[in-house]
């Protein structure tokens, strides 16, 4: 229980580090680290108008995407504390409740009619598939590696291992992790949060007709998104066998790291080329299927 | 005159109606095919004008190798509702013979789609409803359409944009325009010659004074007002640095395009310190109240000199660095490199001008072809890229305005070292020679913005026209997307950067 109230705290804390990484990197004063609880608030107390062309599934769509990334919560488990649920290959389940809230999300965006919204879903729903590899290739290895299934055990059983070049998986890890944390999050390079373009964008137009309440639950899925795959790279690199306090430091720590990671990221770069895209998300799963490989060859699997 | 299809002129010279050619329509109509066919010519404006019993039709021609502009005409009695396209030969006059068919329900036979420019109306005289708005329609199972404003998701103006896609790609792009229903053109014939340069300087925001030198030299022309050569240096020294100022904006705004956030907030910044230049100079940051026919409000002096020398060294230094920066970024590049290709053929077809034709190896340049100002003293030589696609457009405008600055600081040694005498005080209350047509060309960083004028009997303003270059180039943006992916259209967009208001005049 104690994680979970950690993630929420740390997952409302990344969106306004990030800003604030942003407006820094540029010169600018920027709004203060609190300023998108302080949007999210606002935009809780508001009703929501829909379009005469939506139906039901447009409305239940942010509902239940926000319902199942709380439900993928209960899976992550919080240093030498276990999670809420857990139970064998639970990651399988971790990455399909996850996949649910995305398929109503795009086919809410589908529903409303925009001839926008569509193409958004249309790149979202192909940029997280082919991101789909990359995140079983890495969990698998991780379940070879420690023999468990579940999200618990694996972590748990990672740091007993005496094998000190496990770090270089560690640290493979640690950059798929971040990499899929971009393209689950909609961030640079594979999209580009701040844009005003619609012909652009891929995770914000399919969000473009939202508003007031549902655009707050939409909003809240995405911080905690952060919070979860904070929590799973603090699972990597911090040893469970280390006191709380250290863990739960530590677990901050990552998550702003996260945070000014992405700021710089989307300082100094552009972004993608559309059709670039899908090359740079199927790299992920190169990157894996060498991880799984080291893993091999250091277990004397062969 | 005898036998003679046309008059020639310089930029900005009156000449009397009666002295232009008037010829029967095929004598015309072969004279304009032959001359186009040229691609060192293209056409700066072609419209028509009421006579009351008859309809004028006066055309423009540049010739860029001879430095003069050609001009003819033909007319049509007042009840006659049909011509022969020159279209089908020569493509360029697609827009313009749209636009008279439009206003005066000219039926053009054989021109491939006369479809409204801005008029809300059909051709019937009845309102059109945009639901109705002839789009190029297909059949197919496999395309999707697109639409596009005609709200913009920014804060700019109204243009609706119609693609019709594959997947990703982009097939076609249309691109209808005319939803600010100004009459520019008409008001400037009603209102006095303060109210005019005040119009003129709203015709298209951005472009300000080159908006008002083109107005100023037309009346000066046509009024015979003389202005001092330091008037001129005044003037081109104003053009260049909204030129400079606008280039490092369009650079800011194609970085915020490909998500480029230093790119965009270092350009945001340096281009309000050129632009507070102007603002220190004339009390207006786009230049608004700085040129005015026959003189000057705000004439030129040391303290001015000394603030434009200062920035401009600062501020130059710094674009220099960050758009060397830009545009050697590999994930910048990769976003601007091969995308959006216009090509010279196409460039040469739809007449493209300013940057657009610069960008493609076509060297149209008002200053070097037409000199105007005081570029008829200097020796201009024009910036002139070969790949025609938005990194070509980017660096342009990054060469471009490497030259305005050098080109200021070289104006403004010039003008300290000038005898100067008094600067006269605008005239307002001019009064032009009667009966007769001037056209005046200026090369706006946008391109050529091009006023035309017609005077009456007591010599007052009797027709008055405007051609923003985006008029011509909005085609060529369409050919641009085509086979582009759709993500890419914004940045394409940006790359030429073109007016919608400078548009719907």
């Amino acid at each position: 229980m104690l994680g979970i109230i950690l993630i929420i705290i740390a997952s409302l804390l990344v969106p306004g580090v990030i800003i604030r990484t942003k407006s820094i990197a540029s010169g600018r004063k920027g709004p203060g680290l609190f300023q998108p609880l302080k949007d999210l608030r606002v935009l809780l107390r508001k009703g929501s108008v829909f379009s005469n062309t939506t139906g039901l599934i447009f409305r239940i769509a942010p509902s239940l995407s926000l319902a199942s990334i709380v439900c993928a919560l209960t899976l992550v488990p919080f240093g030498n504390q276990g999670a809420l649920i857990t139970f064998g290959a639970d990651f399988v389940f971790f990455a399909y409740i996850l996949s649910f809230g995305k398929f109503f999300a795009i086919i809410g965006a589908l529903d409303c009619g925009s001839s926008f919204e569509g193409m958004g879903a249309n790149r979202e729903a192909l940029y997280s598939m082919m991101v789909e590899p990359a995140f079983f290739i890495l969990l698998g290895t991780f379940a070879m590696f420690t023999g468990y299934t579940s999200f618990t055990d694996i972590f748990y059983g990672f740091h007993l291992s005496d094998n000190n070049y496990i770090l270089i998986f560690s640290v493979i890890s640690f950059y798929l992790l971040i990499q899929i944390v971009m393209i689950e999050n909609s961030r640079m390079p594979i999209d580009d949060p701040k844009t005003h373009l619609e012909l652009t964008m891929i995770h914000e137009v399919m969000i473009l007709d939202y508003s007031g309440f549902d655009k707050a639950l939409l909003h809240i899925g995405t911080f905690l998104k952060y919070g979860i795959y904070g929590a799973l790279i603090t699972a990597i690199l911090i040893n469970t066998k280390w006191s709380i306090y250290i863990q739960i430091f530590a677990f901050f720590a990552v998550v702003v790291c996260l945070g000014v990671i992405i700021g710089l990221n989307e300082s100094f770069r552009a972004r993608n080329k559309m059709g670039k895209n899908p090359q740079f998300v199927l790299t992920l799963s190169g990157i894996a299927l060498v991880a799984f490989v080291i893993v091999l060859l250091l277990m004397g699997k062969f | 005159m005898e036998g003679k299809k046309y008059i020639e002129v310089s930029n900005s010279q009156a000449v009397a109606i009666k002295d232009i050619p008037l010829l029967d329509y095929d004598d015309f109509y072969d004279y304009v095919v032959d001359e186009l066919k040229i691609d060192t010519h293209h056409c700066l404006n072609y419209y028509c004008v009421d006579f009351g019993s008859r309809l004028w039709f006066v055309c423009c021609i540049a010739c860029d190798e001879l430095n003069i502009i050609r001009i003819c005409s033909h007319e049509l009695p007042k009840g006659e509702k049909s011509l022969r396209s020159i279209t089908p030969e020569c493509f360029q006059l697609h827009i313009f013979e749209r636009e008279i068919h439009e206003n005066f329900r000219i039926h053009f036979k054989g021109h491939p789609w006369l479809k409204p420019v801005r008029s809300s109306f059909k051709n019937d005289g009845t309102k059109l409803h945009v639901d109705a708005y002839p789009f190029l329609a297909f059949e197919s199972e496999e395309l999707h359409e697109v639409g596009v404003g005609p709200i913009h998701a920014g804060i700019i103006e109204p243009g609706h944009f119609r693609f019709i896609c594959h997947g990703e790609k982009v097939l076609h792009l249309e691109i209808s325009l005319g939803y600010q229903h100004r009459g520019i053109e008409q008001l400037f014939v009603k209102q006095n010659g303060l109210q005019r340069t005040i119009l003129t300087e709203s015709v298209a925001g951005d472009t300000a004074v080159g908006s008002s030198i083109a107005h100023a030299q037309l009346i000066e022309s046509l009024a015979d007002l003389p202005i001092p050569e330091s008037l001129m240096i005044e003037r081109c020294i104003g053009l260049e640095l909204e030129r400079f100022a606008i280039h490092i904006g369009d650079t800011s705004a194609l970085c915020t395009d490909v998500a480029y956030q230093l790119g965009q907030v270092v350009n945001e910044a340096l281009r309000t310190t050129i632009i507070n230049t102007t603002q220190f100079w004339c009390g207006n940051r786009f230049g608004k109240g700085l040129v005015r026919p026959g003189g000057s409000n705000y004439p030129l002096n040391e303290t001015v000199v000394d603030e434009i020398r200062n920035i401009l060294k600062d501020s130059g230094n710094r674009y220099i660095d960050m758009a060397d920066r830009i545009y050697t970024l590999p994930t910048v590049l990769s976003r601007f490199d091969g995308i959006g290709e216009l090509t010279p053929e196409q460039a040469i077809l739809i007449g493209a001008v300013g940057m657009a034709a610069r960008s493609t190896s076509l060297g149209r340049d008002i200053r070097k072809s037409h000199p105007f100002q005081y570029f008829n003293q200097y020796q201009y030589e024009p910036v002139v890229l070969t790949t025609g696609d938005v990194l070509a457009r980017g660096m342009l405008r990054y060469e471009e305005s490497k030259k305005s600055v050098s080109m200021v600081n070289e104006f403004c040694s010039i003008w300290e070292g000038m005898a100067k005498e008094d600067t006269p005080r605008p005239v307002y209350d001019y009064g032009l020679k009667p009966l007769s047509f001037a056209i005046s060309v200026v090369e706006a960083w946008r391109g050529e913005l091009c006023h035309s004028a017609i005077t009456d009997e007591q010599g007052n303003l009797a027709h008055y026209k405007i051609k923003d270059p985006s008029l011509h180039n909005w085609m060529a943006l369409a050919l641009a997307v085509r086979n582009q992916e759709i993500s890419d259209f914004p940045v394409c967009n940006k790359s030429f950067n073109l007016s919608y208001c400078g548009n719907d005049i």
